[in-house]
């Protein structure tokens, strides 16, 4: 691991001023480290200034808040707290369970909200500093993922010049649940859609979130809506516990009389981004969910779907995924 | 099991602090943090490298070799501690970052000489083969039983999936956690 400079922060402004100010030098703020940590002693990320912000989760963004319009996540709480607090499970099910399916129980005493929807791919030509070409951490080097082996890989959002997969789970609740991202940064304080926050590789998969030099998520606001009850989330891994997703999907249904009001969809493991899946939304409202109608949402979500070899299999095993992630739904007791 | 109160070691790289207990923007990488941490109830003045990890602190600094070095990348859980009681990887933890706070290691279990229940339950239902994943196993296992997470095969199953066994003692380890959770509830009523 490279040399760092290492600061403890005691409020959100020295935060960041101290990673504002030096903007020449590479800085990373450290939370959880689940992430920073690992990919620094790979050499992947080189901080050269690590500004740590855990002594902040005392204050309001270490707290989760239920109120009237919806549900206020602080990015400082755990994710191991945040998958079992009662407010989460109950109202927000779909929140709680891709949380609670994520990691180890150490990694989720550990990992930070904030810090969790930020974790970087696990693409293994990304991990690993031995392949030269990776355009996400040496823009313009190649991917050698495209023609190399690719099992792990994204079907939807990428490119010619990137397909790894985003390798979270509560991103994709966030989401599905139209949340929105609270930020501050030595310009001042905005709110952003979760949507808008994770860009797609393009021809620039090093740039992979919307956020300023400097910038931090200080929490997480999802609205409430007749939805959230009638939600989970289906993961489907290599094994039953303790690793990232093949195919996986968050699904929040409002029925009425048994038909489809409003359904919200996002898809994980084989996108490049958290994945919204708005045609398969539209392809089921006002219907009632069957084998029938599940079909044709799941075959409306890949249907811009593109496969690289090994990682074909996704294809079908997604929409298997969200078939029964939908049926599963619409039958829960709630 | 060898008693901690003989590990007074003084660390290669270790030296009594100055003045300041939190580490300092000193403006150079290179220059040891300053910090305090309390390891199984002894306080440690320490100044080290800011990318030493709390496993290699432990290790390395405070000679506490229990706590093993699997993976170093936060997959194996052969790491594992408890930092204020929750159970963590600490090969992903800064000791740095840890400044300030309790770290319970498997040096720590034992009490006059009489081994921790969940050490006990992995002797008596050979709950490893090699041994190295052991520490980790049962540091998760007591916080297992303190979450209240192991009150079925299932739960137990699922919540000590972050330790990884090679020689996959599994249905031993969970056999272990089964008998052990009874006896931590009797032993935290005493």
């Amino acid at each position: 691991m490279r040399p760092f400079i290492y600061e403890r922060v005691s409020d959100w402004a020295a935060a960041t001023q101290a990673a504002g100010g030096g903007a020449s030098a590479p800085v990373s703020y450290l939370a959880g480290g689940t992430t920073l940590v690992d990919l620094m002693r790979l050499d992947v990320m080189r901080p050269q200034r690590v500004i740590d912000i855990n002594a902040l989760q005392d204050g309001r963004y270490g707290r989760i808040e239920l109120g009237q319009n919806g549900l206020r996540l602080g990015a400082l709480v755990r994710m191991a707290d945040a998958a079992a607090h009662p407010d989460v499970r109950h109202h927000y099910p779909v929140i709680g369970q891709s949380l609670q399916l994520a990691a180890s129980a150490q990694l989720r005493n550990m990992a930070s909200l904030g810090g969790n929807v930020l974790q970087r791919t696990r693409c293994t030509y990304f991990r690993d500093v031995s392949y030269a070409a990776c355009n996400k951490r040496n823009p313009g080097s190649g991917c050698a993922a495209l023609a190399g082996v690719n099992r792990m890989h994204a079907v939807l959002g990428g490119s010619d010049h990137c397909i790894a997969t985003y390798p979270g789970d509560f991103g994709q609740a966030l989401i599905a649940l139209d949340a929105t991202v609270d930020l501050i940064s030595p310009d001042g304080a905005r709110t952003i859609p979760f949507a808008k926050l994770h860009r797609q590789p393009g021809d620039t998969p090093d740039q992979e979130t919307m956020l300023r030099p400097g910038e931090l998520i200080v929490s997480f606001t999802v609205p409430a809506g007749p939805w959230t009850r009638r939600s989970l989330y289906l993961k489907v891994r290599d094994r039953q516990s303790y690793e990232f997703a093949l195919a996986s999907a968050a699904v929040a249904l409002d029925l009425e009389d048994g038909a489809v009001r409003e359904a919200r969809i996002a898809l994980g493991g084989v996108a490049t981004v958290p994945w919204r899946a708005a045609d398969a939304e539209a392809a089921l409202r006002g219907k009632t969910i069957d084998e029938q109608t599940a079909m044709a949402a799941a075959d409306a979500a890949f249907a811009g779907a593109q496969g690289h070899g090994h990682n074909d299999f996704k294809i079908e095993l997604g929409k298997r995924t969200l078939r029964r992630a939908l049926r599963q739904a619409a039958a829960l007791e709630i | 099991m060898a008693s901690v109160s003989t590990a007074t070691v003084v660390p290669a790289f270790a030296r009594a602090s100055r003045a300041t207990p939190a580490a300092a923007n000193s403006g150079d990488a290179r220059a040891p943090s300053d910090f305090t941490l309390t390891v199984n109830g002894r306080d440690h003045r320490l100044a080290v490298d800011s990318r030493t990890s709390l496993l290699d602190l432990l290790r390395e600094h405070l000679a506490l070799t229990g706590t093993k070095k699997g993976c170093d990348h936060g997959q194996c859980g052969a790491c594992t501690v408890l930092l204020d009681g929750r159970r963590v990887v600490s090969c992903l933890t800064l000791a740095v970052a840890a400044q300030g706070r309790a770290v319970t290691t498997i040096e720590g279990l034992a009490k006059n000489g009489e081994l921790h229940p969940m050490q006990q339950a992995f002797i008596d239902h050979d709950a490893f083969q090699c041994g190295y994943c052991t520490p980790g196993q049962i540091m998760s296992a007591i916080a297992c039983v303190n979450e209240g997470h192991a009150e079925t095969d299932a739960d137990i199953r699922e919540y000590m999936s972050g330790n990884l066994c090679r020689c996959a003692a599994y249905p031993n380890i969970v056999a272990a956690v089964r008998q052990a959770r009874p006896a931590m509830k009797t032993a935290s009523r005493d």
